[in-house]
């Protein structure tokens, strides 16, 4: 059995706490975080260990890879001193505030051949998948123009925001929260844009940080990108997230649950004919062995415990994607503004 | 329990395969009016029960239905809690212990926090029967003999181990509203399992059962064999996979599936509903 410790049990520490729980290969062996009353109850049913000090636990239980779900602002420290330790990592996204760390974390992980993976898990979501498959085998020619959105509401009152999401310095807001999704979703897509043309970061109820983001980008080849992102649009019951491919030959528009390709005529492609392709999940998502919230989210921790199980640093999600993912995130901010009063 | 129910998705934008085509439903079904319209069609082809999230709007229509006894005398909810995203929502907004402080008023969460060491088990009780009463409150007065729990708490709780809350919640529903607890599962097969362990025979659970697989964690095989084993009183849903079936195939199937006991699916017109139900009518040779 393989022992994971969880660092940061929030909500998505919960979440991973249980797909872990359920996997047949890992135990989960200990568990720290800072809110007592979620550790101690979480201790009483189930009889994990719990700590308050990360050092503490990483030093002591024996762990053979750890999550990292705490603020952002922590990842490098908490992932640095696992690794020093020996540990695989799986922290949440993004990676780090400052590209330079995420890049020395991605060295560090390599150096030492452990697995190294970051929470973007729409690289797992088949219709995502599916569409990056198809823009590299070339099914659309050549892309000229991507563009990520994501829409949903997590900040819909002004005032709102108590925790560590509502505050800058400690990697809080839409950009770094909520648009990153965004932004590696079209880096998988489409590879790392080469630079941010300009971006406006807005604020609607947030008082500390931004609440919408809007940027254009342009990729090495040429083509051009937008990015919309607005995360207090009330309209939307959970997070939508949409990319569009635009290539010469074709497009795809891709969500969670529908790749609708589009092909012109002469075009075609394997089984997409010219004019609309529809594929839906139901066809493209491989099935999981324990299903909370949605495939993808079992599936990367099944692709990080058979990265682990493989003493691989080279993977899909690793933190050397995850660089480029902040590389571009810290030219988002910088092209808006971000830290000026906005 | 009915053998055949009246689910929800449809009118609170839920659609597993099209984000547009759920888009299109929510704005149909804005006013609690043209869900009532949908839900009387539904009765008046005989179906009887609605199983339903416990959704704000869901609270509207109980209010109706308990205003018009004469009409609705053999109406039931199988109330589905909790509203999820109401929860999701705020967690990513104020945190875990802000949450449980705006849905469990009465100080609970201050009284847990302060004796986190001391007595957290029943205190864990407690707190799950404020929030349960919390969910319930709407539907005070009108029938509600089985009160689901969703997937995702079901799943969550699963994962996690903490099988005994399975069983504190069926405890509380059947003590304090003389309910039967019924519980929504992706991971029927684990489910099954967890639940006997915790003490809970013969569990009513709900869980997607369709042709293609689709989010039946375990596989259909293990599927087919928990459902035929007599070990649970399970119902089917999402058996069309959200339309990637073609109804009368999909219907089929689903019938022939041995030990099934009810089928849950959601339609938005008089003619879906009524051809639904003949469907399974005659699949089962209950017509």
């Amino acid at each position: 059995m393989m022992r994971a410790g969880l660092i940061g049990v929030g909500k998505m520490g919960l979440s991973h706490y249980a797909i872990l729980g359920a996997h047949p290969s890992v135990e989960v062996a200990a568990i720290c975080d800072s809110a007592g009353y979620i550790t101690s109850a979480l201790r009483k049913h189930t009889g994990v260990e719990t700590y308050k000090d990360y050092r503490k636990m990483l030093d002591e239980a024996h762990l053979d890879c750890v999550m990292v779900a705490t603020p952002t602002s922590t990842h490098f420290e908490v992932a640095s001193y696992a690794l020093e330790r020996g540990c695989h990592v799986f922290v949440e996204k993004p990676l780090c505030l400052e590209p330079e760390q995420s890049l020395a974390l991605a060295e560090l992980a390599k150096s030492r051949k452990l697995a190294n993976q970051v929470g973007y898990h729409n690289r797992f979501i088949g219709t995502f998948r599916e569409t990056r498959r198809l823009v590299r085998a070339g099914a659309i020619g050549d892309v000229y123009h991507v563009g990520g959105s994501a829409f949903g509401q997590v900040v819909i009152r002004p005032k709102s925001g108590s925790t560590w999401r509502s505050s800058r310095q400690e990697g809080g807001g839409c950009l770094h929260d909520y648009a990153s999704h965004v932004v590696d979703l079209m880096n998988f897509v489409a590879g790392p844009p080469e630079r941010v043309l300009g971006a406006q970061l807005r604020r609607i109820f947030s008082k500390d940080v931004e609440d919408a983001v809007y940027a254009t980008l342009r990729y090495p080849e040429g083509a051009s990108g937008q990015l919309e992102t607005n995360w207090s649009d009330e309209s939307y019951r959970k997070m939508s997230t949409t990319i569009t491919v635009y290539g010469t030959r074709g497009k795809i528009v891709s969500d969670r649950q529908e790749c609708r390709v589009f092909l012109r005529s002469g075009a075609e492609f394997e089984r997409y004919t010219a004019g609309w392709t529809i594929r839906y999940i139901t066809d493209l998502q491989s099935p999981v062995a324990y299903y909370l919230r949605g495939e993808e989210y079992s599936a990367q921790i099944d692709a990080f415990v058979h990265a682990v199980q493989a003493g691989s640093a080279e993977h899909e999600n690793s933190f050397a994607s995850a660089y480029e993912t902040d590389r571009a995130i810290a030219m988002i901010a910088e092209k808006g503004g971000a830290g000026e009063g906005r | 329990m009915e053998r055949i129910l009246f689910g929800d998705n449809q009118f609170f934008g839920v659609n597993h395969m099209s984000e547009e085509k759920a888009r299109a439903q929510a704005m149909k079904f804005r006013d609690t009016a043209a869900i009532m319209r949908v839900l009387d069609q539904a009765y008046d082809a005989g179906i009887k029960v609605f199983m339903c999230t416990t959704h704000d709007r869901v609270g509207e229509i109980a209010d109706i239905v308990r205003a018009n006894p004469a009409r609705y005398r053999d109406f039931e909810f199988y109330p589905c809690m909790p509203y999820a995203h109401k929860y999701a929502n705020s967690v990513g907004e104020v945190g875990i212990i802000e949450t449980l402080r705006r849905f469990a008023p009465g100080g609970i969460v201050e009284t847990l926090i302060k004796g986190a060491i001391s007595a957290v088990t029943q205190d864990t009780e407690r707190l799950m029967q404020m929030l349960v009463d919390a969910e319930l409150k709407r539907f005070a007065g009108a029938k509600t003999p089985i009160v689901f729990l969703q997937n995702v708490v079901t799943d969550l709780l699963l994962g996690l181990g903490m099988h005994d809350v399975l069983a504190m919640f069926a405890r509380h529903v059947e003590r304090k509203y003389g309910a039967e607890a019924g519980f929504i599962t992706m991971n029927l097969p684990m489910l099954v399992g967890a639940l006997e362990r915790a003490g809970i025979e013969r569990p009513i659970v709900c869980a997607n059962v369709n042709k293609i697989g689709f989010r039946m964690c375990g596989g259909i095989e293990a599927y087919r064999e928990v459902i035929g084993s007599g070990r649970c009183r399970p119902i089917a849903m999402s058996v069309l996979a959200s339309g990637a079936i073609p109804p009368a195939e999909a219907i089929e199937w689903v019938c022939g599936m041995k030990g099934l006991q009810s089928i849950v699916f959601g339609a938005s017109s008089k003619a879906n509903i009524v051809q639904t139900k003949e469907l399974i009518e005659q699949c089962w040779g209950t017509a």
